[in-house]
């Protein structure tokens, strides 16, 4: 039971360290995506490339560069998460009203002010909706971290996998399907708030 | 002072503001009005540098606006849009609050401004400064977009069709309240539309603009005695005194000009029969000189004519007649009284030149107070 709690709280601090520093950098990539023009297909292209690469292979790549451990794991959870955080980011940006941009620009706004005071708030919402799918899908991807000598609920699935024990499989499973569907229902919750109060 | 100096803009080939110069007095509440794609909200764009013209200067104060940090300069100038443009994520005071924030203004001063700034629209800060604009109608969501662009009290404000989205109800009480406050606060604004109604009731000055260029720049009053261009002139429509002026209006400008005439030699079944085929009840019957006889109305041909003969014997002179250059009045007069409810008009040499019936005197009515009528 310990064992349990242990590794489902480890797997869920490593998804959440990745999903934060995913959520920092995609946010930044999509400001500048949004800022720079021609930089945007660039970028788009580049976040949705990395999410085609089969996540064993991206790991195993990752794995010379960084060795055995959780860094790996959480390197590549960071490159699986920026796709839908960037894309939300630089939609919600585009999608701004211009007459919002208009009127906050005749207000007197800078380039920087326009982006904190208005267009990021605004945004919120969708860029949320981003790190909630970001997060849900990290989840399930960490238990492959176990391939790379990282911590988490990967583990013991694994273990079941060599023994051919589907009962540890099953029962070692069931953890990672309760947090993916806990954070989803909380953050859906939050989500709707925040679309409701930004209308 | 705003002062616009051969100010040029155009989007590739399209020429927006053609050679613009014009000078904006301080403390004058000035209209930009015109067509359409006439450059009116270029010209107002480029007074706070949301546009920067292509060459040209612009001054405000005698200081070139080119030389002033554009993100220091709007917030000397209030803007104001169609769309409103309040952030829906903040509440309506921290919306209020925006520009003086950005100047960093002390907290106590800020919060002074939105509640002394609600009360002038009557909007009781207790009520509504904690609202999210969302919560309110579209009149008073404009109400707090003028308050905003009002909160670090900018000597000039700009208007770009602020009332435009508005039923005519609340447009009519938010124009009150912004020629209330523009006086008592003493501003410059300028102040973009395409309503010429909203352009009288509001401005001391009307600039006109087609195609880049002002047409003519004058206090209302003076457009509508003297539109410069056939153009202002259309857009004053119902507000502009037509060139016959009440005093010079004669009997012809009301009359109906097609009227049906039959000589006297006609014979009664003829008659009858272009009576019924035209839907009328009576004649006008003329000498064979096409001088003015009478009338025959399809009664009398019927208690007293007899088939084949001339239609001659039959005439009454019953219907008023009026010569066509008399004066309006009279021949209204005679409208009135007239039994048959129409008026013949004659030339002066008697042949009949039109009738005057209530329907085109309506029309001429209407035409006279509102320009042409379609119908």
């Amino acid at each position: 039971m310990t064992n349990l709690l242990y590794l489902t709280g480890e797997h869920m601090v490593l998804v959440l360290i990745a999903i934060a520093i995913s959520t920092v950098l995609g946010v930044l990539l999509g400001i500048i995506s949004y800022w720079v023009p021609y930089l945007d297909k660039v970028i788009l292209w580049v976040v949705d490339s990395l999410q085609t690469i089969p996540s064993l292979a991206l790991l195993a790549l990752l794995m010379i560069f960084f060795g055995l451990g959780n860094v790996t794991l959480i390197v590549g959870l960071v490159l699986y998460s920026l796709l839908p955080i960037v894309r939300n980011t630089y939609i919600g940006l585009t999608g701004v009203p211009p007459y919002l941009k208009d009127a906050a620009r005749g207000m007197g706004m800078s380039k920087l002010q326009l982006m904190f005071k208005v267009e990021l708030p605004l945004s919120f919402p969708l860029i949320f909706s981003g790190i909630k799918i970001a997060t849900v899908t990290a989840l399930s991807i960490a238990v492959i971290g176990v391939l790379i000598g990282s911590g988490g609920l990967g583990y013991p699935i694994y273990r079941g996998i060599q023994t051919l024990n589907f009962l540890t499989i099953t029962l070692w499973t069931i953890p990672v399907v309760i947090m993916a569907v806990i954070f989803d229902f909380l953050m859906s919750k939050i989500e709707e708030k925040l679309v409701k109060r930004a209308k | 002072m705003i002062q616009f100096r051969n100010v040029n803009k155009s989007y590739g080939k399209k020429i927006i503001l053609n050679n613009l110069t014009l000078d904006i007095k301080a403390g004058e509440f000035v209209i930009l009005i015109g067509p359409s794609g006439c450059g009116k909200t270029t010209t107002l764009k480029t007074i706070n540098r949301l546009i920067e013209p292509d060459s040209g200067e612009i001054y405000i104060d005698g200081k070139d606006i080119t030389k002033v940090d554009p993100v220091k300069l709007r917030r000397t100038i209030g803007y104001v849009i169609q769309q409103i443009g309040l952030f829906p994520n903040m509440t309506v005071e921290q919306n209020i609050a925006i520009v003086p924030k950005l100047l960093n203004y002390k907290k106590e001063e800020i919060d002074e401004i939105v509640r002394h700034l609600l009360e002038l629209v009557n909007m009781p800060y207790e009520e509504n400064a904690k609202k999210y604009p969302s919560e309110l109608s579209g009149g008073q969501q404009q109400r707090i977009g003028v308050l905003r662009a009002l909160a670090a009290s900018p000597p000039i404000v700009l208007m770009d069709e602020p009332f435009g989205a508005l039923d005519p109800v609340t447009r009519d009480s938010l124009q009150e309240e912004i020629k209330k406050i523009q006086k008592k606060l003493g501003k410059t604004i300028v102040f973009v539309t395409h309503d010429m109604d909203e352009a009288i009731r509001l401005g001391d000055t009307i600039v006109f603009m087609n195609e880049g260029k002002v047409l003519q720049m004058a206090s209302p009053e003076e457009m509508l005695q003297n539109p410069a261009d056939p153009i202002i002139k259309s857009f004053l429509g119902k507000h502009i005194n037509n060139e016959n002026s009440n005093a010079n209006l004669v009997a012809s400008d009301f009359m109906r000009a097609k009227v049906l005439t039959v000589s006297k030699t006609k014979k009664t079944l003829e008659c009858i029969e272009l009576m019924s085929r035209r839907d009328v009840s009576s004649l006008i019957v003329v000498e064979e000189d096409d001088t003015y006889l009478g009338t025959v109305s399809v009664d009398k041909i019927k208690a007293q004519g007899k088939a084949g003969r001339q239609i001659a014997e039959l005439i009454t002179v019953e219907a008023m007649t009026v010569n066509r250059n008399s004066n309006a009045q009279q021949a209204f007069e005679l409208l009135i009284a007239s039994p048959t409810g129409y008026v013949i008009v004659l030339n002066d040499d008697n042949t009949v030149a039109g009738l005057i019936t209530k329907t085109s005197m309506a029309k001429a009515m209407g035409e006279a107070l509102w320009g042409e009528m379609t119908q």
